[in-house]
């Protein structure tokens, strides 16, 4: 079964990328689309009897061939199933299916390509090969499988950013999502290499147990003695960084909105971008044992969620507006694994797949009513003209914003999750913890902002634009809006239905991921005998610490069993340390931080309502009088300006140098010069030499001989 | 005893009687008329003495006393020049017919020099070598100026027998010298006068001369200057002649000297040997590239190419000599196809040797241009063609021997070198339409053409057995 899954998507595209011809654009596209049904529904399949307790370690392996065997490097194709994994099956084969599903009426025609230029083909193959690749990067069960499906989905990437190929734009981004993602990538790779030093293995079923050895080990870099877990971890998730966009190497991202609608959704909403949470999470055995990286992760992911949502208040592309969204969206999964809850990084990456999924797909929707128009600015009043989008945008909206009543099991997706998160920062405390939490309560009131501003700007207000547009704009077929639909349920309830599975009570956790887990007490008697670290201590008393925060320790004395995560490092799908208590903390946060989100959530509310419905002037008038802070937004912190001077600059200089001054002129000109300027000249000397006249050639001769006798007395001779 | 040393000359004394009735019969009959029926039964007759030398030829024979040697290395040259004259005999029959240059004295000439080159690379005297090396000279500088009413034909004849007296005069000085130094002019007593490598002054100079007057023979530079007026003055079969038989006798002649003579003092040599390889190599690469005479052309590219086969003889090896064996081979293969194409440029019924007469010769003749270009490439030595494998074996056997910096500068030369091949090929395939070539090609030509162009594909599979010859040749040489 899991083998059908994975290659479904394979066969769909190689049946519809090679053999359209043969049989027909539409049966070629359906074919793909059919095997993405067929992969979802063994992909729920899986979810849903998936019982980690039957499995020992919480996983299984089903191997099937072996790929690399040199030296004590050993690996081979499997396929590992555990609960991320099927976790992000679901994910990965839903949206896709959805996706694919949607092409059929998003990508019908096209103005991008001439008439009869058949390109639908193409792109549902790609689609297909995308989500093949990135099935591989979850299920993989070592490293290196891990590391080819990441690049084939940065490949797929590519491919669909510049799927416009004629569009220069368009091709311009998809070079620049490889080249930054390159950046990335290289540290990963390093951090791949450095397991390998250490442990002798990429199989995650030998490193991962090898976390707290880690901690211990170190090796030495340029005369320096490093820490080999922080180091390891610092690498790995600065490949995640690259994958998942955030701030620094972010800046492919928004560009990668040139490419089509749904491989927006598709890629850089729901999965591709998500799978440098999944990766830290995956690597949460090791996560656990480095401290510095984890504290990094979680500075650059609040960072990241201020910083995207920021730009996003006054971008006016539809789909730029979103996609900082995202970037910010997948800082506070950042936050969420750096702060060691990564059950509740996975229940935000798994409820955001669903809503952004959905935004991307209305935006879409909208987009094509408006004939590819993209500017919001352009929009206004579209609520009557297309009702169904309105109302599919509505939903997600109010689950990014994360609409809900606080400390009751009311609301939709976004809520949870976005909670969750927020909670679980306050709850690991500390400066560190405060100023995550800050950030991210502050970048949920942004959030709020740019979704309504979205949503007012769009369907809101009189009709601006081109009149003649708006006059022709119409609702989308079945194919779009039935995608729609299936997301709006995700978006609605899956935070309802399994935010105890994912925040619930640890007990409830650990059974989900297949993590052993165990009364407080028994397990802190357990942490302060196998080792010395002072967290142990620290987990012997949550209540203290919870008290230490805000005073309302309520929970601990509540709640008749208070559980930890005891699984060894490498069993069961997430782990969490000796002393990593902030699952239970986070539930014993005080009253006001829970609240705190819903407050900014109505406050970016109001403002959007006041500055978009109330009184329309004021967006301009703000504009004016703080015009720096306008432009800095606007031109996204000049993010790109300055990677434009310091690194594309200087390599473009450097490039040209090399290719003018060192292949042109050195290079070619030293071949050239000897070519036509050295050789002719000599050949030039040999025919004058050859004159015909024979005392010439005698001469000739006989200065060979006194040269040659000259040498042989001077050299040999003497 | 007389009776064993007359038995071991067999061969040449059968083709010195041969060509004695011939010349006779010839001049008491009809003359030229017999000039055809001559020509095929001297080719012939070298095929079956070339025959007659493999099979009956075994082990090492002496005879007059060592001036006379019979070994593997001996035979090898002997039956590559047998087979190489033979071959320009047939393929230039119907050049010379139609020339109206079909005379009796040709195939005649051809023969007695011949005789003079078995003569050489047998000579284990310095007396047998100086008369092979006229016997064969003489006939050569009469052949050149065969076309005796052409005077470019008698100018080459002229200045062929000017310098090649000049470089005899150079030889003879060597030898005299040699055989003062060492008392003896046999090569088996001048060998034990330099046991240790240890050359005295006077031997060392007479060495030095001797070398010069051989690398006149193989137009090695600064030697060279006669081939080209020669090659291009010369009819165009004689041409042919000059640029196979000739060079490998007179390069087997060289490597006997040096390693019979003069073997226990490789370091000596090898030095001398060495630069005459390099400046061959370079000055037949560079100048060849300012030629528009075919002929020209290819005699700086037998220069290049003998410059080659004096790289496998400096490494003073066994490797090194078989080497420039296969090397020779291979050469004289290359240049029979190339010449008997030659022989078969025509324009409006007069033969031609301009390459700008080759433009867009492939779009009428396909199939010939294609053996032309391969036989280019083969000369080039571009894989996977015969050629390459002939140079790789001269470079390696240089490497082996410690010379980089001459195996550098080969590989260097032959760069250079490649570039007038492939502009004949770029020409054939390329070039401008214009009226070229329109002469029809003899069957016998074409064969030859064909034929080694096949051999130079064909041939990289196992070089039909010749590298194992030679290796068993060099055997015989090398002690």
């Amino acid at each position: 079964m899991e083998t059908i899954l994975l290659f479904a998507p394979l066969v769909g595209a190689l049946i519809c990328g090679f053999s359209w011809r043969l049989i027909g654009e539409q049966a070629a596209c359906v074919a793909a689309t059919g095997f993405l049904f067929l992969s979802m529904l063994l992909s729920w399949i899986i979810f849903l009897t998936f019982d980690p307790g039957a499995h020992e370690n919480g996983y299984y392996s089903e191997p099937l061939f072996t790929w690399i065997a040199s030296g004590s490097l050993d690996t081979s194709w499997g396929i590992r199933i555990d609960r991320l994994t099927a976790i992000m099956l679901i994910v990965i084969t839903t949206v896709s299916a959805l996706v694919h599903l949607y092409s059929f009426g998003y990508m019908a025609h096209d103005e991008n390509f001439k008439e009869g230029e058949s390109y639908r083909p193409r792109f549902f193959a790609y689609l297909s090969f995308f989500t093949f690749t990135m099935l591989v990067l979850v299920t993989a069960d070592n490293l290196l499988q891990l590391f080819f499906g990441w690049e084939g989905v940065g490949v797929a990437s590519y491919l669909l950013i510049g799927f416009y190929y004629r569009k220069p734009s368009a091709g311009a981004a998809a070079m620049k999502a490889f080249i930054v993602n390159r950046v990335g990538d290289f540290g990963f790779l390093l951090g791949i290499f450095a397991l390998f030093w250490m442990t002798d293995s990429i199989n995650f079923d030998v490193i991962l147990a090898m976390g707290p050895e880690l901690a211990e080990m170190t090796f030495s870099f340029l005369g320096y003695e490093v820490n080999a877990a922080n180091t390891i971890a610092m690498l790995l998730f600065i490949g995640a960084m690259g994958k998942s966009a955030q701030l620094f190497l972010h800046t492919w991202l928004p560009d990668a909105m040139e490419g089509p609608t749904p491989v927006s959704a598709l890629i850089h909403a729901a999965t591709m971008v998500t799978a440098g949470v999944f990766l830290v999470c995956r690597m949460s055995p090791i996560m656990e044992y480095a401290p510095f990286a984890t504290n990094f992760i979680i500075i650059v992911g609040a960072a990241t969620a201020f910083f995207a949502a920021t730009v996003g208040l006054v971008q006016n592309d539809i789909k730029r507006v979103i996609a900082y969204s995202t970037c910010s969206q997948l800082g506070y999964m950042f936050v969420a694994a750096g702060v060691g809850v990564y059950s509740v990084a996975m229940f935000h990456l798994f409820t955001h797949a669903f809503f952004k999924a959905m935004l991307f797909l209305g935006a879409g929707s909208v987009i094509h009513a408006m004939h590819h128009e993209q500017d919001m600015r352009n929009y206004g009043g579209l609520r009557k003209k297309i009702p169904y989008t309105f109302w599919a945008m509505m939903i997600g909206t109010l689950a990014i914003t994360g609409v809900g009543i606080p400390l009751t099991y009311i609301g939709f997706a976004g809520f949870f999750s976005k909670d969750a998160v927020v909670e679980s920062a306050f709850a690991f405390g500390g400066d560190l913890g405060q100023y995550a939490f800050w950030l991210l309560v502050i970048a949920a009131a942004f959030t709020s902002f740019y979704s309504w501003r979205l949503m007012f700007l769009t369907f809101f207000g009189e009709p601006r634009g081109d009149k003649h547009t708006h006059d022709h704009a119409h609702e989308s077929p079945w194919t779009m809006l039935a995608p729609l639909g299936v997301l709006a349920l995700g978006a609605i309830f899956s935070g309802f239905i399994w935010y105890n599975s994912f925040f619930g009570h640890t007990d409830e956790v650990g059974e989900f991921f297949g993590v052993e887990y165990a009364e407080a007490g028994a397990h802190a008697a357990e942490g302060e005998h196998a080792t010395e670290d002072s967290h142990g201590a620290d987990a012997a008393a949550p209540a203290a610490e919870g008290g230490d925060h805000g005073g309302e320790a309520a929970y601990a004395e509540e709640a008749e069993h208070h559980y930890v995560l005891i699984g060894a490092p490498g069993e069961g799908a997430i782990h969490a340390a000796p002393g990593n208590d902030v699952l239970n903390e986070a539930h014993e946060v005080p009253t006001w931080v829970k609240f705190s989100p819903f407050i900014a959530m109505l406050l970016g509310l109001a403002m959007a309502i006041l500055f978009y419905l109330v009184s329309p002037r004021l967006p301009k008038v703000w504009a004016e009088t703080n015009p720096i802070l306008y432009r800095f937004l606007l031109n996204k912190w000049y993010f790109d300006e300055i990677y434009d001077a310091i690194f594309v600059r200087p390599a473009i200089a450097l490039g040209r140098l090399l290719w003018k001054g060192g292949d042109g002129k050195v290079i070619d000109g030293g071949i050239n010069g000897l070519a036509m300027g050295i050789i002719p000249f000599f050949t030039r000397l040999a025919g004058r030499a050859q004159s015909g006249y024979i005392f010439h050639y005698a001469f000739a001769m006989v200065l060979g001989i006194v040269l040659l006798i000259t040498w042989a007395t001077l050299s040999i001779g003497g | 005893m007389i009776a064993t040393d007359l038995s071991i000359l067999t061969p040449e004394i059968v083709l010195a009687i041969y060509a004695m009735i011939g010349l006779l019969a010839a001049v008491y009959t009809s003359k030229d008329g017999l000039a055809s029926t001559l020509t095929y039964v001297t080719a012939v007759l070298f095929v079956v003495m070339a025959f007659y030398i493999g099979v009956t030829g075994g082990g090492t024979r002496i005879a007059f006393g060592g001036m006379f040697v019979d070994d593997g290395f001996a035979r090898f040259a002997k039956i590559t020049i047998l087979l190489a004259a033979a071959a320009i005999l047939v393929i230039s029959h119907d050049y010379m017919e139609k020339s109206d240059l079909l005379r009796f004295e040709y195939p005649m000439l051809i023969t007695l020099a011949t005789i003079g080159m078995m003569i050489m690379v047998s000579a284990g005297d310095l007396m047998a070598l100086y008369m092979g090396l006229e016997l064969q000279s003489l006939s050569l500088y009469v052949i050149a100026s065969l076309r005796r009413d052409s005077v470019r034909s008698t100018e080459a004849g002229l200045k062929y027998f000017i310098l090649g007296a000049l470089s005899s005069g150079l030889l003879l000085y060597g030898a005299s010298l040699v055989y003062g130094y060492s008392g003896t002019t046999l090569f088996s007593g001048i060998i034990d006068t330099a046991v240790n490598g240890e050359l005295s002054i006077g031997l060392l100079l007479g060495l030095v001369f001797l070398i010069a007057g051989l690398a006149f023979k193989v137009s090695a530079a600064p030697f060279h200057m006669w081939t080209p007026d020669v090659y291009e003055g010369s009819p165009t079969p004689v041409t042919a002649f000059f640029a196979t038989a000739p060079k490998v006798a007179a390069m087997a002649l060289f490597a006997r000297v040096v390693h019979d003579a003069f073997g226990g003092a490789v370091g000596d040599w090898q030095q001398i040997v060495a630069f005459l390889a390099v400046f061959s190599m370079f000055l037949g690469a560079i100048a060849a590239i300012g030629q528009t005479d075919i002929k020209r052309l290819m005699a700086y590219s037998s220069i290049s190419h003998m410059g080659f086969a004096l790289m496998g003889l400096s490494a003073g090896t066994e490797q090194g000599v078989t080497a420039m064996l296969i090397y020779m081979a291979i050469y004289v293969t290359m240049n029979i196809g190339t010449f008997a194409f030659i022989m078969s440029m025509e324009k409006d019924g007069r033969h031609v040797t301009e390459i700008t007469a080759l433009s867009n010769f492939s779009s009428k003749e396909p199939l010939k241009a294609l053996a032309v270009l391969v036989l280019m490439f083969s000369l080039a030595g571009v894989p996977p063609m015969v050629g390459f494998f002939g140079k790789f074996a001269v470079l390696m056997a240089a490497v082996d021997a410690g010379l980089i910096w001459l195996a550098v500068a080969g590989v260097i030369a032959s760069v250079i070198g490649a570039f007038y091949y492939l502009r004949i090929v770029y020409l054939m395939y390329f070039g401008a339409e214009e009226d070229g070539l329109d002469g029809r090609m003899g069957l016998v030509p074409w064969v030859g053409l064909v034929a080694c162009a096949a051999i130079m594909v064909l041939g990289v599979f196992n070089l039909f057995g010749v590298d194992g010859l030679a290796e068993a040749a060099a055997a015989t040489l090398v002690r």
